[in-house]
């Protein structure tokens, strides 16, 4: 059992774990990502890794509700323990210095992205940061990315904040009046990464992307995660999750992470029953 | 009772029928098939084996089991002995009971063999182990003074738990470190409840347990400490016996189209993580209707097995040998066979065909025809040219093998590995190259079976006491 040391709620549907796990601590890098467990019936599922604090022996973890399973982990407070927690997981992205490096951040993805936006200042390069939200009440942390970046762009789809824009206009402006861009680092919904990838390939900037596949163990045991790389086939937990964002083949990709569209309704229905269920018990 | 049955100076040449399951009814439930025989049908069973001097199955055994004299005490109702004489040899025989191909094995070379039906001696191994863990005045585990010394264990399949059980008894103290949540290895992720109720591993582990062995779950070694850090933090020698876990494709076309698993996925969501029992436990499973398994072993009758318990209508398994190559253990062919599925010997797959959603739909065959014996002793599959076919499909299972994950041989310098991948280790003690290090199981043999990486382990941990107590 892993316990919940701290709980924040960054937006009402995206939150920070703070998880005591002394050994996954030791270890962690930017990049990589850890396998979580809620209880014993839970389904084994991948988060990022949003940093670490060796000292106490913990590691942070920011996750969006989207279905069953993240909703039930967010009904957790500081603590409750967690049934599983295995990592760290996937080869760490690499952060040499390379000079000018563009972050882009999408919606919950903004938490990941620090640090690794950190560790590629921590290495000397510049960093140039664009981050994308649907509205202001969705943002968060604008001001840690901007901490770590020596310049930062906001933009939301529906201009309550910064510019009315996608993350592509920007990044493509960015590209052209910067042409010392060495590396573009894309972590978002698959979508956004696979437009990013999209905009950058003109320019002939190396794009990396974190694939966020369905998973099972995250050890290369399954092979539930493979994608097709440059006409390859990939193991995501081992191979990656840090990919060539041209060479990723995005329709394999968002094929198969619809593989249980129906199974993740059932649950999600009986889930909410539940809570409803509840909340009536309680009433 | 059994002096009458001594007297009777004939031989008996029919095995006592193992009671299972109506095909029909286990089809579609996860509960063991083959359901045990009672004390007296045990006891008459154990009656037909003639003693023999030359102990064949014996030699047959790759741990060599004192299989006469457990027989006999059975045969006489001497349980305990019984039990003595089987697990002086064997640390899991509920498991291998159930499990081992005992029909080439110890089975295969029984003289009573020559002339009609072996004693079944799985099935006895299986009693006496039952026998035993209902128990409730077992005796308790003799556990030497300590050494002081530290192991470390790396995997929790057969090969880790004989060594860290036999360890542990020798006076070591013993750090088991499990990847998954929950320790058993195979024997918890991929072969199904129904062959192997996984509460009998449990029993195993628990057992371990009490031994004094501290069992660390979700621990991936190479991601957390590596070997050698293990090492110069403070355990004395090291075991790994981390499997052979990574699952083979065939590198067709339309490979991974969805739909399309790999043995270890699909039995890992079936057994593991009970998708089974979906949506009470969150993971879920394709409900299938046509599901195809490409593979001839035990891990492709698992698959197809489980698919039926799942609910598919119709269950296929493509081989591209025929029957007789058929690698899986004989008894779970004729299960897989009375409980419905359907066999397209002599067929390989060419590619998959998808619709326009990324969904496996077809998949394109070829016919194969015998030719001269190969490598392996077994004739060839040789390609009918022209003979493609095409099967309608929602689902395939990969079941093709397996070979050992890298991720400790990349992360453990010094240790000496073969194109295939496994871990180069001495046959009689372990040893790897490596100071301090040992290995055994399917991460030194490749894929093979749980009582050959339990012998290993057996074998190993003779040696590392022995470099211990040096
Ligand atoms: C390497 C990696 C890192 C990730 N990091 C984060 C993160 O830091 N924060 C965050 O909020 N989300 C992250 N995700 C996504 C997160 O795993 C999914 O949102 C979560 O599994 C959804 O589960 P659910 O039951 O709530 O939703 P569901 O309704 O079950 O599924 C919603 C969608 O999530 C995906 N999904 C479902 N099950 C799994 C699974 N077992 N493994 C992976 N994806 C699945 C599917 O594409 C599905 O369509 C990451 C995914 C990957 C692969
Ligand atoms: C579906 C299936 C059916 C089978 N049926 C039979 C059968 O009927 N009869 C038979 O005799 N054999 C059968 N086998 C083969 C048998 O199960 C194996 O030969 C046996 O389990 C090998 O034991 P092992 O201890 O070497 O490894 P495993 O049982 O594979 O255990 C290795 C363990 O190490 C863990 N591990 C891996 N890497 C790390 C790491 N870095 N850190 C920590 N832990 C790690 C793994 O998670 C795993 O739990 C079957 C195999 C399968 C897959
Ligand atoms: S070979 Fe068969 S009959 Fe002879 S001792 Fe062994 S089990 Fe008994
Ligand atoms: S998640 Fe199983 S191999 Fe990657």
């Amino acid at each position: 059992m892993y316990k919940i040391l701290h709980r924040e709620d960054l937006t009402p549907q995206i939150h920070l774990f703070r998880i005591e796990a002394p050994a996954v601590a030791k270890k962690a890098q930017a990049g990589q990502f850890i396998i979580l467990m809620v209880d014993e019936k839970g389904e084994r599922f991948p988060l990022t890794i949003g940093g670490w604090d060796r000292e106490e022996g913990s590691v942070t973890i920011v996750f969006m509700e989207v279905g069953k399973t993240t909703r039930k982990l967010a009904t957790l407070q500081a603590g409750d323990s967690i049934h599983a927690f295995i990592g760290p997981l996937g080869i760490p992205t690499h952060t040499d210095n390379v000079g000018t490096v563009v972050c882009v951040a999408g919606g919950f993805a903004t938490a990941i992205v620090v640090p690794v936006a950190q560790a590629l200042k921590d290495a000397g390069n510049k960093i140039i940061s664009v981050m994308g939200f649907r509205s202001k009440d969705m943002m968060f942390w604008e001001d840690k990315l901007q901490d770590v970046s020596d310049e930062l762009i906001i933009c939301t789809d529906d201009g309550s904040c910064g510019r009315k824009a996608l993350v592509t206009e920007p990044l493509k402006e960015v590209l052209e009046t910067h042409k010392d861009v060495k590396l573009v680092i894309a972590i978002g919904p698959t979508i956004m990464m696979k437009f990013a990838s999209a905009t950058t390939k003109p320019f002939g900037v190396k794009t990396l992307v974190s694939l966020n596949p369905i998973m099972v163990d995250g050890t290369g045991m399954c092979g539930c995660c493979r994608v097709e790389v440059g006409g390859e086939t990939a193991f995501t937990c081992v191979d990656g999750p840090d990919f060539d964002g041209h060479q990723v083949d995005w329709d394999v990709l968002m094929a198969r992470q619809k593989s249980y569209c129906d199974e993740e309704k059932t649950s999600l229905d009986l889930w909410e029953e539940y809570c409803r269920s509840q909340m009536g018990g309680k009433a | 009772m059994a002096d009458e049955k001594r007297e009777k100076p004939k031989i008996n040449l029919n095995r006592v029928k193992m009671p299972k399951q109506e095909p029909l009814v286990r089809a579609h439930n996860f509960d063991e098939v083959a359901t045990g025989y009672t004390k007296e049908m045990a006891m008459e069973e154990a009656g037909r084996c003639i003693q023999c001097k030359k102990r064949n199955c014996v030699a047959g055994c790759p741990v060599n089991v004192n299989i006469p004299e457990f027989v006999l005490a059975l045969r006489d109702g001497n349980m305990w002995d019984a039990v003595d004489q089987l697990k002086a040899n064997n640390a899991l025989p509920g498991i291998c009971g159930r499990v081992c191909p005992q029909e080439s094995q110890c089975e295969l070379v029984c003289t009573l063999g020559k002339k009609g039906a072996p004693i079944a001696i799985g099935r006895l191994e299986r009693f006496v182990a039952d026998w035993e863990s209902d128990q409730t005045n077992k005796p308790k585990p003799v556990i030497a003074p300590s050494t002081g010394k530290k192991v470390a264990v790396v995997g929790s399949g057969p090969a880790g738990l004989t060594v860290a059980a036999d360890l542990a008894k020798m006076g070591h103290q013993i750090t088991l470190f499990e990847a998954l949540h929950v320790a058993g290895g195979v024997l918890v992720y991929g072969i199904p409840e129904f062959r192997l109720p996984k509460a009998i591993v449990q029993g195993e582990v628990d057992y371990v347990k009490t031994l004094g062995v501290d069992v660390r779950l979700d621990a991936v070694i190479g991601k957390i400490d590596t070997v050698d850090e293990l090492l110069a933090d403070s355990y004395d020698a090291m075991f790994l016996g981390t499997g052979a876990g990574l699952p083979m494709f065939l590198g067709l076309p339309g490979e991974n189209l969805n739909g399309i698993y790999s043995a270890n996925e699909y039995l890992t969501r079936t057994n593991l993580m009970k998708a089974y029992l979906f949506p009470e436990y969150d993971t879920p499973i394709k409900k299938s209707k046509k599901i195809v398994v490409i593979g001839g072993g035990n891990v492709a009758m698992d698959s197809a097995r489980c698919a039926m318990r799942l609910g598919a209508e119709e269950v296929y398994i493509v081989y591209r040998r025929s029957r007789e190559e058929l690698p899986a253990r004989a008894e779970e062919v004729e299960n897989a066979e009375e409980e419905g599925i359907i066999f397209k010997l002599l067929t390989n797959p060419k590619r998959f065909i998808g619709d326009e959603n990324g969904w496996v739909t077809q998949m394109e065959c070829l016919e194969m025809e015998l030719g001269e014996p190969d490598d392996s002793g077994r004739r060839r599959p040789i390609v009918k040219e022209g003979s493609e076919f095409i099967i309608d499909v929602d689902t395939v299972v990969v079941a093709l093998g397996t070979t050992p994950n890298p991720l400790i041989p990349s992360t453990t310098p010094g240790l000496d590995t073969t194109k295939k991948g496994t871990v180069v280790a001495e046959e009689e003690t372990g040893k790897t190259v490596k100071d301090k290090v040992w290995a055994g199981g399917d991460l030194v043999t490749g894929a093979a079976t749980v009582i050959s990486a339990m012998g290993a382990g057996k074998r190993a941990a003779v040696a590392i006491d022995a470099y211990l107590k040096g």
